[in-house]
């Protein structure tokens, strides 16, 4: 077997075609489905989505939704895709059961992507029935409807996407009361604005009921698999995490997918963070652009605070050269990446996760930096704290990669836990501690062998506490120098520091299965798909997989440990290289002929049957990289501009 | 040609400890690396004169740069005040940031013509926008010394490098872009005036706000020929007073008779007060219009306008509209910034 990842497959199988797809029998299927809503945006279809989502999961089953939405204001397709699962399996789904056809400019490949047996809601001037007829179709006369409802144009428009949701609702038995607390939800008990649309849900259902055929092929009914949790997206998440974890300075410039982190935390700390005397424990400032943004954030970690920005690749493209003074004058500050797909604008309202090298590397010269990888909404506000603490600790800029999957879309998780620990605020000289010292301290000096050096903030009243902080060469007193030994030490003490993060980044979640000889290595979103992946292979074909989720990077030695102990160790990630996958190969470097790759990158979320068809196949002819194709959601290849 | 500075009535000789009973060597830097008879050594000292006589404590103070000859000063000023020598362009966000975590520091920030007018004008601009607490000099040069001697854009049209190449594009005039863009204080030196240069720099230390001043720099080794307009020679021939310049202590009792017209006194922030007396044109520099028409006529004149350009010491900065805490925001604890239990609980329950 050749040592080099040089084969490559693409999967690309016809729409409805499914490799590994198991056969439904006819019966109907209880709490397991996806629903596809095809619209405009611009329409206002984005509130009764969420209601619809929202009833599913007051209902008690487990459901996501996921907006897939194009980078302009008015005018283009989108899409929103609900997945209702009794087992919790709500990753992304290629496969839509029921679509909504709202969208005359998508209709036709809407219906031709759905597989045999599907139903689609079409508005009546579509005219969808004849395009296939394998498939049960639902003409419904919207405008009619929505006349009968108001008289005022603008209203009519939002109302329709609510009558959509009454006839979804009756057709697949989602209760009339649990609409109602959805609604009254959304638009925060306005009555005002929640009567109308009240009526517009009874005015879907009475139309469905008296004039659509029955359907039973898909039911949701009611079970108890969402009591106590909550539904929330990561970029919020994190903002909470963020609030709690004791951020002081923050720092922003606009850009799909991560504007919401910083615009959820402004809401936040306004409603949190105003002392009794008016006074905010806060500053956030819209900077003028990410290189204001990241240096604000450095200046204000050197002067002591705990603070972040938030920013998408395009911005950390710009942050480059701030995060290598960063890295070498020690300064810390927390930079939340919410990846968007490709290289330049590329899809600005998709997701992927393309950005690890970059901000792994990011900046010239022999730069390195800590990053954590949340995977669950959770994990985006355990981390934000995290971040903060870790910051502080290593002195240093500490990254944190989530995706647009993660932070803009809605994810049902267990409350986060209240923080009950103190902050970590890293080796930190007072006025009293140099003077116990004698005043004798160096700012780069190695004192404790963990390559951590100690600082005093400006502003520290003793006569021995300044120090020159500068991206230039420096000894270990600050002091400018361009000796060859000091530049060296310098750089080899803060290697030492990057090693000894291996102790303090959050660990690899690994699970490892008895007997298991295939490994898989994901991080982030994948996840969600992935443990879908591993129930399918377990389940269906007899496969059984150990798992080791990365949550960070430097890579801990737990890492290498588990390449070593499997045979084959399918790394799956969502950009076109395998940019982890070729970390990895660094990290285990003479073992690494076992890794293989299965990438996924769209700009549509990882699906689990992706997965498991590529690893089967992988496994069947030995192939070493497989690059996922497009199926059934080629539909979506005609949206993008910018 | 008139004198620069006011000559103040009974103005006691200098006292060899101010009044936090530092000595002068107490507001001293590291040993210069600049080029012997750079213009840039001569306003440190002027810094260093300032931050004396106005009663700064040197630890309070907070020095930034950003890249270039110039952006190397603040290591050889206040060597007691912490420094941050950041990115080509950058520092004026790093102060921002820096100001943020602490607003009771004292900043000071040295750039250069090129760091400023090139690379780092929109953050400079940004800067004053903001108007964020803190003297910006920029050590006005015309050329990019510290890459070796190329145009910067302030370099004035039809001067000359060394190698005989013709600058043929317009200068870029900082005070007066600043002046556009709102600032509440722009004054331009020179750096071979240090007592013009200390009088400024006091006010600019008593002003609460951004004070930009634009000090004409001469870069000895690379711009101080026959044919370079940035020079000792070019500038002493060439500069234009807007007024004599007198600056009184708020603790001094120094009383000035004057003829009706022909002084205008500003109380600055901190309750001292700054003496503009007319020269042969009355000049107000509350007044924005004549600010910018002087600036404009200087540069068609040749002329190297220095001294007060402008001045609104009324104008909010930018920390007071953000309403922070007194307490500096690095230094509050858990119990100042994590909300209560309750607090996730209530948002955990909206989100059921
Ligand atoms: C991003 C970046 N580009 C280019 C440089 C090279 N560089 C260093 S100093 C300088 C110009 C400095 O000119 P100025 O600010 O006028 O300072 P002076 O040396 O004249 O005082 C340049 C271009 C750099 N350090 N960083
Ligand atoms: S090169 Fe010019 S600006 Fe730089 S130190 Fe020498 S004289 Fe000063
Ligand atoms: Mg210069």
């Amino acid at each position: 077997m050749s040592d080099s990842m040089t084969a490559t497959a693409v999967l690309d199988k016809p729409a409805g075609e499914p490799v590994s797809q198991p056969v439904t029998g006819g019966g109907s299927k209880i709490n397991d489905c996806t629903i596809h809503v095809a619209t405009v945006n611009g329409s206002g279809s984005q509130s009764s989505n969420t209601v619809l989502m929202r009833s599913i999961f007051q209902m008690g089953v487990p459901v996501s939704g996921k907006n897939m939405f194009p980078s302009n204001i008015a005018g283009l397709p989108t899409w929103f895709t609900i997945r209702a699962n009794k087992d919790g399996w709500i990753a992304r789904k290629k496969e839509v059961d029921i679509m909504i056809c709202m969208n005359a400019a998508t209709a036709r490949e809407d219906v031709m992507a759905l597989q045999p047996g599907a139903v689609c809601i079409y508005d009546a001037p579509l005219n969808c029935k004849g395009m296939r007829d394998d498939v049960t179709f639902f003409e419904v006369p919207f405008a009619k409807l929505a006349g009968e409802l108001s008289q005022d144009s603008r209203l009519r428009k939002l109302l329709t996407n609510m009558i959509y949701v009454g006839i979804v609702a009756e057709r697949l038995g989602i209760e009339r009361d649990e609409i109602v607390n959805a609604i009254t939800k959304q638009f925060k008990g306005k009555q005002k604005a929640i009567d109308p649309n009240v009526a517009a849900i009874d005015k879907g259902m009475a139309y469905a009921l008296e004039n659509l055929p029955a359907q039973h092929r898909w039911r949701i009914e009611r079970m108890n698999a969402t009591a106590g949790k909550i539904i929330i997206d990561g970029n919020a998440a994190a903002a909470i995490g963020a609030m709690f974890g004791g951020v002081t300075v923050v720092t922003w410039y606009p850009i799909t997918p991560s504007s919401s982190l910083c615009e959820s935390l402004i809401d936040y700390m306004k409603e949190h963070r105003i002392g009794p005397d008016g006074k905010a424990t806060f500053a956030i400032v819209q900077a003028e652009d990410e290189l204001a943004a990241m240096g604000m954030v450095l200046g204000a970690g050197w002067a002591g605070a705990r603070s972040l920005t938030s920013t998408s690749g395009p911005g950390i493209s710009l942050m480059a050269e701030f995060a290598g003074l960063g890295y070498f004058a020690e300064l810390p500050g927390v930079i939340w990446d919410i990846q968007r797909v490709g290289p330049s604008t590329g899809l600005p309202t998709r997701t992927a996760q393309g950005d690890i090298l970059e901000v792994h590397y990011l900046s010239h010269g022999d730069t390195q930096h800590i990053a954590l990888i949340p995977c669950s909404v959770s994990e985006c506000f355990d981390f934000a704290g995290e971040a903060l603490d870790l910051a502080e600790m290593f002195q240093t800029p500490i990254f944190v990669l989530s995706d647009l999957d993660l932070g803009m879309n809605n994810h049902m998780s267990d409350p986060f836990v209240y923080p009950t620990k103190p902050y970590r605020r890293g080796k930190v000289l007072s006025a009293e501690q140099l003077e116990e010292l004698g005043g004798k301290w160096g700012r780069y000096l190695d004192v404790d062998g963990d390559g951590i050096p100690y600082r005093t903030l400006p502003g520290t009243d003793h006569l021995m506490a300044s120090y020159f902080t500068r991206g230039s060469g420096h000894d270990t007193h600050a002091r400018y120098s361009e000796k060859p030994s000091d530049y060296k030490a310098t750089v080899d003490r803060l290697a030492k520091k990057f090693q000894t993060a291996k102790q303090f980044v959050p660990q690899p979640v690994i699970d490892r299965r008895p007997n298991a000889t295939i490994g898989l290595i994901a991080y982030g979103t994948t996840d969600i798909a992935l443990e879908e992946s591993r129930y399918q292979l377990r389940n269906e074909h007899g496969v059984e997989t150990s798992y080791l989720r990365l949550r960070a990077l430097p890579f801990t030695d737990d890492v290498k440990a588990f390449v070593e102990d499997h045979e084959r160790v399918y790394v799956v990630e969502q950009n076109r290289d395998g940019q982890m996958g070729d970390l990895l190969r660094l990290e285990v470097g003479d073992i690494q002929h076992k890794l293989r790759k299965i990438l996924h990158y769209t700009g549509l979320p990882c699906d689990a049957r992706s997965i498991t068809d590529s690893l089967l196949q992988m496994e069947k002819d030995g192939t070493r990289v497989i690059k996922i194709g497009l199926g059934a959601e080629a539909v979506t290849q005609t949206i993008g501009e910018d | 040609m008139a004198e620069s500075v006011l000559k103040l009535p009974n103005e006691a000789a200098a006292p060899k400890e101010n009044r936090l009973g530092l000595k002068a060597l107490d507001y001293q830097g590291g040993k210069s690396t600049l080029c012997a008879g750079c213009g840039h050594d001569a306003v440190s000292n002027q810094i260093v004169r300032a931050f004396y006589e106005m009663n700064v404590k040197p630890e309070k103070v907070a020095k930034f740069s950003g890249i270039g000859c110039s952006s190397k000063t603040p290591a050889y000023f206040l060597g007691r005040a912490h420094g941050f020598n950041s990115v080509h362009g950058r520092m004026p966000a790093v102060a921002t940031g820096a100001m943020l975590a602490n607003q009771t520091l004292v900043s000071i920030g040295v750039s250069g013509d090129g760091d400023t007018a090139s690379i780092g004008l929109g953050q400079f601009m940004h800067l004053v926008r903001r108007n964020i607490p803190m003297i910006y000099i920029i050590e006005n040069n015309g050329v990019y010394g510290l890459t070796k001697g190329q145009f910067s854009a302030t370099a004035d049209e039809g001067s000359k490098l060394k190698t005989g190449v013709i600058n043929d594009l317009p200068p870029m005039d900082l005070c007066a872009l600043a002046v556009e863009l709102g600032c509440g204080f722009v004054a331009r030196g020179y750096a071979g005036d240090p007592k013009q240069m200390v009088n400024i720099l006091k006010a600019a230390i008593a002003h609460d706000g951004l004070a930009v001043i634009d000090v004409i720099s001469p870069c000895v080794t690379f711009n101080n020929h026959d044919g370079s307009t940035k020079g000792y020679a070019y500038s002493k021939e060439h500069d234009e007073l807007l007024h004599q310049i007198g600056f009184v202590q708020s603790y001094e009792q120094i009383e000035i008779d004057y003829e009706p017209g022909t002084m205008r006194e500003v109380t600055l922030h901190d309750g001292s007060r700054l003496l503009l007396k007319k020269l042969e044109e009355d000049y107000d520099p509350s007044n924005a219009v004549q600010a910018l028409q002087r600036s404009h006529k200087a540069i068609d004149d040749g002329a190297m306008l220095t001294g007060l350009i402008y001045l609104r010491p009324e104008k909010k900065s930018f920390l007071t509209l953000l309403n922070m805490t007194d307490k500096p925001l690095w230094s509050l604890n858990e119990a100042e910034t994590r909300p209560p239990k309750e607090a996730l609980d209530q948002i955990m329950r909206e989100l059921m």
